[in-house]
């Protein structure tokens, strides 16, 4: 009987019992047919619950993301999808120059170039140093370098991501808002590239629309890694050492 | 075949007004001749309901209708016309002539299938050449002279069949069947008047007593002789200037005429089949000052959008120095186009925009320069262990690299050494004293023979921060210490 009620059915539970064919006209007073209306509405939230956008605590592990390996086997762990989100904004925040920060990304970029995919990185602030690069096993054929100022930098950062044609964009933004940052995220999102964002660590503070926000500072002098938020991230650990 | 004379027998008044197009409606006519007997050439339907004629003297005509409006004829601008009308038709049709002063010929019989038969490629061609500007007459005929003939004594007329077109021709008056004055007169004297009477002449007699070319003229009428005239061909270069009417100060005004004279470009590059790689804006000013704005491609391009994105992302960037008076724009590097293939077997067919467009709208934007690629070159000294260079447009048909050592790529590292992910620009003292040494010195020393002679040992030093740098000290010394690098 509880299988002829459709799975589907969420309309108001007055009008679905008035077209009930042998549902008595005070249909409230009777127990079994209470027990019906309680089963239809457990059945509709089932339903609703296998919605895509909703996961739950207990459920199964959350739908898989696209990702691409990040190349440190303990940051793989720390990672939702076992890499970086692809598609998405990765923030990086950085409390000085010269913690590792960049040779994060140096296996996810020698992997990517080597697949012959392109890497643009955007108004970064020194020389990236070619022999270093090349020593990390990046095809340097493969890497462009854009030189902007000011607002170009979001700009040419926006079209990169949006075009699809490149494998991962670096862009390095001293100054920028939630604004920027949110087309950035949806640009990314377009042309389903690795976006790299690098930004100075007193933005931490400040909310984000990136899907992944990383914090790079010392603790003790000791380079660490915390994760700030992981979109689909279910608990675990969050920091790890930069150094091995 | 069937051949089509597009006529413009308003070509003389349409040329000046599209070029200049006025406010104006007062009756308007084109004169021409010396000062002291000017005459109308072509006068507008408004003049022509006043009286005014072709060939009155121009006192007449101001008699006529003093209200007259009158344009001094500028047979340069009619040509110019004629050759962008060409351009035009000659999407229709490769086999094409200009027929000075007013007519383009095209043979279209073996465009009727491409363009879905007669009505369609007529409706078509009429549409555009309405769209331009210029009044036009249509006549078909399967011969190239018979098409131009009737053109002149019937305005619009499709005669498709030969038979049809002997009929056409045996009751055409004499006068008016394009031969020379002469003959015209030579043959009226001897009671000829229609081209049916010159048929039936004996051809030999005819031939000895009035000369072969009359002959052949007849012949190419009747199409027993192929047509003489000669092919005409696209110009090689593309040159177009359009000039306002009034001072223009902003930028945005001049993207609106910039995209006429891309969209025009565009077309023209489409009808040729070219693609352009390189061209010029010229904006002038008065006193014949002169902007100059080039814009190069990486590849050749003809794609309308891309090109006037392109083009307008320069513009808005040049500060005007004076209001405008006048754009043109240049383009003489028409090499042939060759389409972008795409892979079959493409793993990424997400891309939404190919890496040269979107290479070449960064490059709009940000200027030619800002775009670059890294290479290693051979040297020690670390500040010259690198080089910019122009990035590698389209990777996918070169083979991939199989291994690190390939001298041409520059990709070989010089040294094993560790190298920082960050080189600073110039070297800069480091304020505090490392606290800890992790690696060195490696002494770097060379640059003897060119005067930037470099003795340094570097380190890989770490910073009470925790930062990883390379520094260096000037060789033998232990300090001061100077930052080179960030281990980033």
């Amino acid at each position: 009987m509880f299988n002829a009620v459709p799975a589907t059915c969420l309309e108001p539970v007055d009008a679905a019992s008035a077209s009930w064919p042998a549902a008595p006209t005070s249909g409230a007073t009777n127990p079994a047919h209470a027990r019906d209306v309680m089963s239809r509405n457990e059945a509709a939230l089932t339903d609703l619950l296998r919605h895509p956008g909703i996961w739950r605590r207990r459920s199964a592990p959350a739908a898989t993301i696209a990702t691409q390996p990040s190349g440190h086997a303990a940051l793989d762990t720390l990672l939702p999808g076992g890499g970086w989100p692809q598609g998405a904004l990765c923030e990086l925040l950085v409390e000085h120059d010269g913690l590792g920060e960049c040779s994060l990304l140096l296996p996810t970029l020698a992997a990517l170039t080597q697949a012959r995919r392109r890497v643009v990185l955007v108004a970064p602030p020194f020389i990236a140093y070619a022999p270093a690069l090349a020593a990390a096993g990046i095809d340097l054929r493969q890497l462009v370098q854009l030189d902007a100022t000011g607002n170009d930098t979001h700009w040419s950062i926006e079209q990169c991501l949006r075009s699809g044609c490149c494998g991962a964009v670096l862009g390095w933004l001293p100054r920028t808002d939630y604004r920027e940052l949110r087309r950035l995220q949806l640009a990314a999102e377009t042309g389903g590239t690795l976006g790299f964002v690098f930004r100075p660590l007193a933005a931490a503070d400040s909310a984000s629309p990136s899907a992944l926000r990383l914090r790079i500072g010392t603790v003790q002098g000791e380079p660490r890694l915390e994760l700030l938020k992981c979109r689909g991230r279910v608990g675990g650990m969050v920091g790890m050492r930069l150094r091995a | 075949m069937l051949w089509l004379c597009l006529r413009f027998p308003r070509l003389a008044l349409d040329a000046l007004q599209t070029a200049a197009p006025a406010g104006d409606t007062r009756p308007c006519a084109v004169i021409d001749g010396p000062m002291p007997s000017r005459h109308i050439v072509l006068a507008d339907a408004a003049a022509q309901a006043a009286g005014v004629r072709a060939g009155q003297p121009l006192a007449s005509a101001q008699a006529l209708c003093p209200r007259l409006r009158t344009l001094a004829r500028d047979r340069a601008a009619e040509q110019q016309s004629l050759q962008a009308l060409a351009t035009l038709a000659w999407r229709y049709s490769a086999e094409l002539c200009v027929h000075a002063p007013d007519s383009i010929l095209l043979e279209v019989g073996a465009s009727l299938k491409l363009f879905g038969g007669w009505p369609a490629l007529q409706r078509r061609l009429r549409s555009e050449l309405a769209h331009s500007g210029f009044a036009c007459q249509f006549a078909a005929a399967p011969t190239a002279s018979a098409a131009q003939v009737l053109a002149c004594t019937h305005g619009d007329i499709a005669v498709t069949t030969m038979p049809a077109l002997h009929s056409a021709l045996t009751a055409l008056p004499i006068a008016h069947s394009g031969l020379d004055d002469k003959t015209i007169d030579a043959l009226q004297g001897m009671g000829l008047r229609r081209l049916g009477d010159l048929f039936r002449l004996p051809r030999a007699q005819l031939g000895r007593r009035l000369g072969a070319a009359l002959l052949a003229r007849l012949d190419r009428l009747r199409g027993l002789l192929a047509s003489d005239c000669a092919r005409w061909q696209p110009p090689a270069c593309f040159h177009r200037r359009i000039e306002f009417d009034s001072e223009v100060t902003s930028t945005t005004a001049l993207a609106f005429v910039l995209q006429r004279l891309i969209r025009e470009l565009a077309l023209f590059l489409l009808a040729r089949d070219g693609g352009v790689q390189r061209f010029e804006l010229v904006i002038g000013h008065a006193r014949d000052a002169r902007t100059r704005i080039d814009v190069g491609l990486l590849a050749p391009q003809r794609d309308a959008a891309s090109l006037f994105e392109l083009a307008r992302a320069r513009l808005e960037r040049c500060a005007l120095p004076a209001p405008a008076l006048s754009l043109a724009l240049h383009a003489d590097d028409l090499p042939p186009l060759v389409p972008a293939h795409q892979d079959l077997f493409e793993a990424h067919a997400r891309s939404l925009l190919d890496w040269p467009a979107l290479a070449e709208r960064l490059r709009a934007r940000l200027g030619d320069d800002a775009l670059h690629g890294l290479t290693c070159h051979a040297d020690h000294r670390p500040a010259r262990a690198w080089q910019r260079s122009a990035p590698v447009l389209d990777t996918r048909t070169e083979p991939p690299r199989n291994s690190r050592s390939d001298p041409s790529t520059g990709a070989t590292s010089f040294t094993s050494a560790p190298r920082p992910f960050w080189l600073l620009q110039r070297p800069l003292a480091l304020r505090q004293a490392p606290q800890r040494i992790l690696a060195g010195p490696e002494r770097i020393e060379s640059g003897w023979w060119d005067g930037h002679d470099q003795r340094r040992d570097y380190y890989i030093v770490e910073l009470r921060s925790g930062q990883r740098a390379w520094a260096f000290v000037e060789a033998g010394t232990r300090a001061p210490w100077t930052l080179h690098g960030w281990f980033a």
